[in-house]
């Protein structure tokens, strides 16, 4: 087991450092911030001294080597466009990001196990193969689209719910809520259904599949043989073993989720860190970008990394696999 | 049912404005860099700070410069200013206003590591002759003064040093400061809570040294980055105010009756500039720079129907334009707002003879995300060219693409929009744009469209502190730019604002700065 953590290890902080470099790479030829933060009457000479102070001038590996080391510190350096540390910057905005996933995350559950239950046992009916349809629709909506729609409806034609921001939030220490105002969770609502609509269509696409799955297998047919009412059939047998792979997934998901909040934010202007991302490739900020990256790069490899040791830990077999060099030991 | 919902919600909306009647809601486009005026050089984040710090002096609602924290000036010799200072201004925190907050806030705007120092060109030192009274010292003769001293604000010398807020923040070398997060002038307003990209909130100050012109209490600083989000806000009643109002979203805002929409034309001229160096960039003509020969300008001037672009590109707001400057603008010449007629064949004619009667190919560069509806009229211009028999190769992307490419001269032709600000003045142009590159001068010359000429004058003028001499100069250079075809102009983009039925009125000047402190609400 230790050799399989390390290797596991060794492996996350190479993805790591590939992520910082591509991050890096990219960034260093999206333009030229000092064109964009210095104003129409600047002279060339302060242009040119401006490159120098930011480090502009230096090569390609010089500027690299210095930011992976400070990035291993938890240095991001400072945001050129405010000019505060981009890790405080990120630290501040990352509990708005995190609620809404929270938020998202809950919906897609609440909502999507029980459809996907219904559409699997009532798979004939009407109402199922509607929402079977429908959910090929959410799917394929834009996520800016439905947001857009959502603030038309409930905003402007209803005014039931705010178009933008966060509402009131309450400061606990560093991290910031907005659960605990009456504000804070109304904002929370459009937001929040925006982006999990494509959740909610996955788990429920997942939940029916393997619900059928598990419906055709002999465990369910001896319990209907035992007279077992089918209440307790479906949900306390069936979907239970269903539940496993919709947690893996859910697990896996929230790291999508916090990337593509991105969208959602922008629509409405929730002040998380896919704002902040959206706002520093406006203004070239290319400190902030590369720390925004590679944060949540860091988080879909931890959350894997984890979802792996996990197996590892409740199936044996793919330690050894792991040990003997993989593929063709199976 | 619907019919209470609907009540239900009217009434809640009518309670609302009813308590919270004197606080501006105010959606803005994009959020301020900083709360500290000296970080960043950009002219929104100064016109929105500019309710909390003051100047010496400050521009009126038509643009004209009027006595603000110094109550009168005199030039004791053609390099020293002696400002006398207005007496009982207090800062917010209650320290009174004195010579060393002015000198003090001069050295640190003029510093070597401060972002804005280019605001302030021509600065030497300044010195304390009592209390209220500051000489300030400039390089040579320079006229323009009191033009840049309208964006410098004053800070408070003892809150600086308490603060340890000396020098100015630098993003280079990772220094951040004080004065990003807190503020502490002598405006209308004082800041009361900030939360970057959410909220700002400024409250009034009761003890402005002036007598108050607006009767808001507070004002709700709101970043809404998406253009739609923004109108839905202002259609939902969530905001009272936009100081960005979307072009292609004026009708829906229009048709409601509860919002207003104030619509004028900026600052900002629009023109077009050409690479004028020896050879195209890319192009089929390779061993000349067709674009350097006369004729061959004036047929692209004339092959634009300039009522087509304003028509349908710009929505029929822009102001079609002859002259490089805005009428706002001192160094502005009504005969020069002329433009060439739109004449198809005599564009045709000129193109043959200077040699290309089946025209030429040439790239063109234009933003996404920069001037107003500038894929539309880059579009539009270029479909003209086309029929004129050009070969215009459209490049468009994000301004921070173009920019880098813009800046080595990489280009043909580009679109490319002057506003002289934060200066006001013809002179901002010249000196940045029309000069050639050299020493301080020419830093936006990026088609080596230098004339000597041209040269001489804009040098003259920058010493000539005869102000009606000095706008003859610029007038004279600015003849010769436009005899030359130097560049293209197109128009004066416009501007919309948007403001609920809750504000009773404001001041909208061409320069796009919010004046809340000349703001009633009902």
């Amino acid at each position: 087991m230790p050799a399989f953590l390390f290797k596991r290890f060794i492996n996350a902080a190479g993805v790591m450092l590939a992520v910082a470099f591509l991050a890096f790479l990219t960034f260093r030829f999206v333009g030229d911030p000092v064109e964009l933060m210095l104003n129409e009457q600047a002279s060339q000479a302060q242009r040119d001294e401006l490159r120098v102070r930011l480090g502009l001038d230096k090569g390609f590996v010089l500027q690299f080597a210095t930011f992976v080391g400070n990035a291993v510190r938890g240095d991001f350096g400072i945001s050129y466009r405010n000019q505060q540390e981009v890790f405080t910057l990120i630290a501040e905005r990352f509990p708005a990001t995190f609620e809404l996933v929270l938020v998202a995350t809950f919906l897609s559950l609440a909502v999507g196990i029980p459809l996907g239950v219904y559409t699997a046992i009532k798979r004939d009916s009407l109402l199922a193969k509607a929402l079977q349809f429908i959910s090929v629709l959410g799917v394929s909506l834009p996520s800016f689209a439905l947001g857009i729609l959502f603030i038309l409806v409930f905003s402007v034609n209803l005014q039931w719910l705010p178009a933008f921001g966060r509402g009131e939030v309450v400061q606990l220490g560093w991290w910031s809520t907005g659960f605990l105002t009456a504000s804070g969770r109304k904002a929370l609502i459009l937001p929040g259904i925006t982006l999990s609509l494509f959740q909610i269509t996955l788990v429920m696409r997942l939940v029916r599949a393997e619900m059928l799955e598990t419906m055709r297998t002999d465990f369910i047919r001896f319990a209907r043989a035992r007279g077992l009412p089918s209440r307790a059939v479906h949900f306390r047998h069936a979907l239970r073993n269903c539940l496993m792979p919709v947690i893996t997934v859910t697990g896996l998901q929230i790291g999508n989720l916090i990337a593509f909040a991105l969208v959602t934010e922008t629509v409405f202007q929730w002040p998380g860190m896919g704002m902040l991302f959206v706002q520093a490739v406006t203004f070239v900020d290319i400190p902030v970008m590369a720390a925004y990256l590679i944060v949540v790069s860091f988080i879909f490899v931890s959350l894997n990394t984890l979802v792996d040791l996990t197996y590892a830990w409740v199936d044996p077999r793919l330690r050894d696999d792991a040990l003997s060099g993989g593929a063709n030991a199976r | 049912m619907k019919k209470a919902w609907l009540l239900a919600a009217v009434a809640a909306f009518a309670l609302n404005g009813a308590v919270e009647a004197k606080t501006l809601k105010w959606g803005s486009a994009r959020e301020i860099a900083s709360l500290d005026p000296y970080s960043y050089g950009d002219t929104f984040t100064l016109s929105v700070l500019n309710h909390v710090y003051e100047g010496l002096v400050r521009y009126t609602g038509d643009l004209k410069i009027e006595p603000a924290l110094a109550e009168s000036w005199e030039t004791v010799s053609p390099t020293v200013w002696r400002f006398k200072l207005r007496q009982g201004v207090k800062f917010h925190n209650g320290n009174p206003f004195t010579a060393d907050d002015v000198i003090t806030s001069l050295e640190r705007v003029t510093h070597a590591d401060s972002p804005l120092k280019g605001n302030l060109p021509a600065y030497k030192s300044s010195k304390k002759i009592d209390d209220l009274t500051v000489e300030i010292e400039v390089n040579g003769p320079y006229p323009l003064l009191l033009n840049d001293l309208t964006n410098i604000f004053i800070f408070d010398k003892e809150w600086l040093v308490a603060n340890n807020s000396l020098l100015p923040t630098d993003s280079g070398k990772g220094v951040k400061g004080y004065a990003t997060d807190n503020a502490n002038g002598t405006g209308p307003f004082k800041v009361e809570s900030r939360r970057a990209d959410s909220k700002t909130v400024y409250a009034k100050n009761p003890n402005w040294w002036d007598k108050p012109q607006h009767n808001i209490d507070v004002i709700e600083f709101l970043p809404i980055a998406s253009a739609s989000t923004r109108v839905a806000a202002m259609l939902s009643g969530e905001i009272d105010f936009t100081n960005v109002a979307p072009l292609q979203d004026l009708p829906r805002l229009t048709a409601s009756t509860e919002v207003k929409v104030l619509q004028t034309n900026e600052l900002r001229s629009v023109f077009f500039a050409f690479n004028l160096t020896d050879k195209l960039v890319e192009s089929d003509v390779k061993d000349k720079n067709p674009l350097r020969d006369v004729r061959v300008r004036e047929a692209l001037y004339r092959a634009i129907d300039i009522d087509a672009v304003q028509k349908r590109a710009m929505r029929g707001l822009s102001r079609n334009t002859g002259a490089l400057v805005a009428p706002a603008i001192p160094g502005y010449e009504p005969s020069q707002d002329e433009r060439l007629p739109f004449d198809l064949n005599g564009a045709k004619k000129l193109l043959a003879d200077a040699g290309y009667p089946n025209g030429f190919s040439f790239t063109m560069n234009c933003q996404s995300d920069s001037l107003v509806n500038e894929e539309e009229f880059c579009q539009a211009v270029a479909a003209m060219w086309s029929r004129a028999g050009l070969k215009p190769n459209l490049s468009l992307a994000p301004r921070s693409q173009q920019t880098p490419k813009r800046v080595k001269g990489d280009f043909d032709v580009i679109s490319f929009g002057w506003a002289n600000e934060p200066m006001i003045d013809a002179y901002s142009l010249l000196v940045q744009v029309l000069r050639s590159k050299s020493g301080t001068g020419g830093v936006f010359n990026w088609g080596n469209w230098g004339d000597p000429r041209i040269d001489a004058l804009v040098d003259k003028a920058g010493v000539e502190l005869d102000t009606p001499k000095r706008i003859e100069m610029m007038k004279e250079a600015l003849k010769i730019a436009k005899a030359e075809h130097l560049f293209i102009p197109l128009h004066q983009q416009p501007m919309a604002w948007a403001m609920r039925n809750t504000i009773a009125s404001t001041v909208q000047a061409s320069d796009n700065k919010p004046r809340l402190w000349l703001t009633m609400m009902k």
